[in-house]
């Protein structure tokens, strides 16, 4: 178990827990009574840890080296997964994965970022910045997907597209322009989830959807917080306010209507409790996915438009 | 002298860097620091006689070069930004709007005219750097979409002019948002074959180029602006190694097959009506 900075007091507890565990193994003494207590005392604790989650802390959380990322979701809701590869065009991209897979007995299109889960893979992934071909792949199975009829979900875990020459050459602001457009003409039913890291176009460039919701313990939005403190406050050090000030959190995009619906997370976030991530994510889907059904194609298409067209704020004198 | 504040005023010159004579009258090239007269500058639309430098011009400038006679209407000249995150980092949003409000005499960084180019009737909506960077929030985002929607009442083409450094960061999420409100707009206009021309100038980056600025059916660009997703200080920074010359640049951007032509802002209004007209008989 890897604990964040703010968990320390839940750390402590832990380590007190398995000096107690160590003691009754080696039958010193009875202590069962005690650990239960302290396991009780231990959620309780956590519970109201979790409850008041700072942004900036969400912010950890939602990058938290245990979190589940794409390839484990489609393992844990799906049979028959059937990965692809490649955009047809220039290569594979390893931070963008997707393929059909079986979502009780229905075939769906997963897409999704998809980083490391050791320091070896996590580099394999580029840690999730996408280049342009990954996009380009996610378009090609979109567009898969509605030939066949089948719905689209998308898994947005990403601190970034990739910020490189080679990208820049292979049109990254294309391939990212080019998605969000053709998505919003997409047939099929199109359903996205913040899992993890929601940053800015690289996000986007398969955030749109009928549906789009945000894990409990994630954000979402224009730049991370580190950067933006180093580019308003010209300083690393003001990435709290900035989380903050950005208002980035599950529940303040909700607020602002800039998204439909916040998933639930088990008790110290989504990678204390994959299985239970992974089913309460699966419920959703399936419920989302039969409101979507009930809608004819034209109208998901005008209804998606028309949600994103109506966000903003302004005035007119 | 208006154009003269705003194509100088903390972008590309300093103050320092224009010359001491009365107002207006001298200007210094940023590039080859020649020194022109400023009536000179003006007819060659604000492009260097020694060296080609394209200045950084705002809407105003824009509107004049490529409408007949300069004439145009403006279009939905009243939005102003809100303030939807209550938005404070060195100082609250509101005050930094009124304050470059006041400096700028504009409104946001984007205004919208239609008018006739050679005879031609288009829409066009155009950044002005000098307001925040130039920088898209829900302002901008509403202004192109509500342009898209003028051309396709009116069945003509429609154009957006770029010069941005990208989101507003201000906005956040509402700035992002824009990317897919601009690009759901340009969707429906291509369904109707309304024609969408994007001319990207120096600097068009970040979400501007990563939604409607990269477009266009007819992606345009001034000589050497820089045109990028990333800035080049966040790739440098990244990579951890130094940028070939000319990355980024309109050339190398055209070299790489984004963008369809690099035009001469001298020669921008008979593309331009060029354009119209070919899409048009
Ligand atoms: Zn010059």
């Amino acid at each position: 178990m890897i604990f964040l900075e703010f968990e320390k007091p839940i750390q402590e507890l832990y380590e007190e827990l398995d000096k107690l565990k160590e003691i009754q193994e080696k039958g010193k003494a009875d202590v069962t009574k005690s650990i239960s207590e302290l396991e009780q005392r231990i959620e309780k604790e956590r519970k109201e840890l979790y409850a008041n989650l700072t942004g900036w802390q969400k912010v950890q959380v939602s990058r938290h080296m245990e979190r589940p990322y794409t390839l484990y979701y489609i393992e844990q809701m799906c049979s028959d997964f059937v990965e692809i590869h490649g955009d047809r065009c220039f290569g594979d991209d390893k931070a963008i994965v997707g393929g059909f897979a079986s979502l009780e007995g229905r075939t769906v299109m997963f897409i999704g970022h998809q980083k490391g889960i050791n320091t070896k893979m996590r580099q394999y992934r580029n840690f999730g910045m996408a280049n342009p071909e990954g996009y380009r792949k996610a378009l090609r199975l979109m567009k898969m997907a509605e030939k066949f009829g089948k719905p689209i979900v998308t898994f947005i875990d990403t601190p970034g597209a990739f910020p490189g020459i080679e990208a820049e050459e292979r049109g990254q602001a294309e391939a990212i322009a080019r998605n969000i457009k053709e998505m919003f003409m997409l047939k099929v039913p199109v359903i996205c989830v913040i899992v993890g890291e929601g940053a800015s176009g690289g996000a986007i460039g398969i955030g749109v959807g009928d549906r789009v919701f945000m894990l409990e313990n994630t954000w979402y939005s224009v730049i991370s917080p580190e950067s933006c403190s180093s580019i308003l406050w010209r300083s690393w050090d003001y990435k709290e306010v900035a989380a903050d000030a950005l208002k980035l959190t599950a529940e303040e995009m909700l607020k602002n209507k800039l998204i439909d619906g916040i998933i639930p997370e088990p008790v110290g976030g989504a990678h204390s409790q994959p299985e239970v991530m992974a089913q309460t994510l699966k419920q959703q889907l399936l419920t989302s996915l039969a409101e979507l059904d009930a809608m004819s194609a034209e109208k998901r298409i005008e209804t998606r438009i028309d949600k994103f067209c109506a966000m903003g704020e302004f005035h007119e004198a | 002298m208006a154009w003269f504040k705003r194509s100088t005023a903390g972008v590309t010159t300093s103050t320092e860097e224009k010359l001491d004579v009365p107002d207006g009258l001298w200007f210094k090239c940023p590039s080859c620091k020649a020194s022109l007269l400023s009536k000179d500058l003006k007819a060659n639309k604000f492009v260097c006689t020694q060296c080609n430098y394209h200045c950084r011009i705002g809407s105003a400038e824009y509107f004049e070069i490529i409408f007949d006679e300069g004439q145009c209407e403006e279009l939905d000249a009243n939005l102003t930004s809100g303030d939807p995150l209550n938005f404070t980092d060195t100082k609250p949003y509101v005050d930094r709007l009124k304050a470059t409000q006041a400096k700028t005499g504009l409104k946001d960084a984007i205004r919208t005219a239609k008018g006739l180019v050679e005879g031609e009737m288009l829409v066009v909506t155009c950044m002005d750097f000098d307001f925040i960077g130039g920088s898209m929030g829900s302002v901008m985002g509403e202004k192109i979409a509500r342009a898209i929607d003028k051309a396709r009442e009116m069945k003509c083409p429609v154009m957006v002019i770029s010069k941005s450094g990208g989101a507003r960061m201000m906005e956040a999420a509402f700035s992002l948002m824009q990317m897919a409100k601009t690009s759901a707009k340009l969707a429906q206009a291509g369904e109707e074959q309304i024609p969408y021309i994007s001319l990207l100038t120096d600097p068009t980056t970040g979400g501007v180029t990563a939604s409607f600025a990269m477009l266009g059916d007819f992606n345009l660009a001034e000589p050497n602006a820089l045109i990028g997703f990333a800035g080049p200080r966040v790739i440098k920074e990244t990579i951890k190694k130094d940028l070939p010359k000319g990355f980024q640049s309109a050339e190398f951007v055209l070299e790489s097959g984004f963008v369809d032509l690099i035009v001469d802002r001298k020669e921008l209004k008979s593309k331009l009506a060029q354009i119209l007209r070919l899409l048009k008989n």
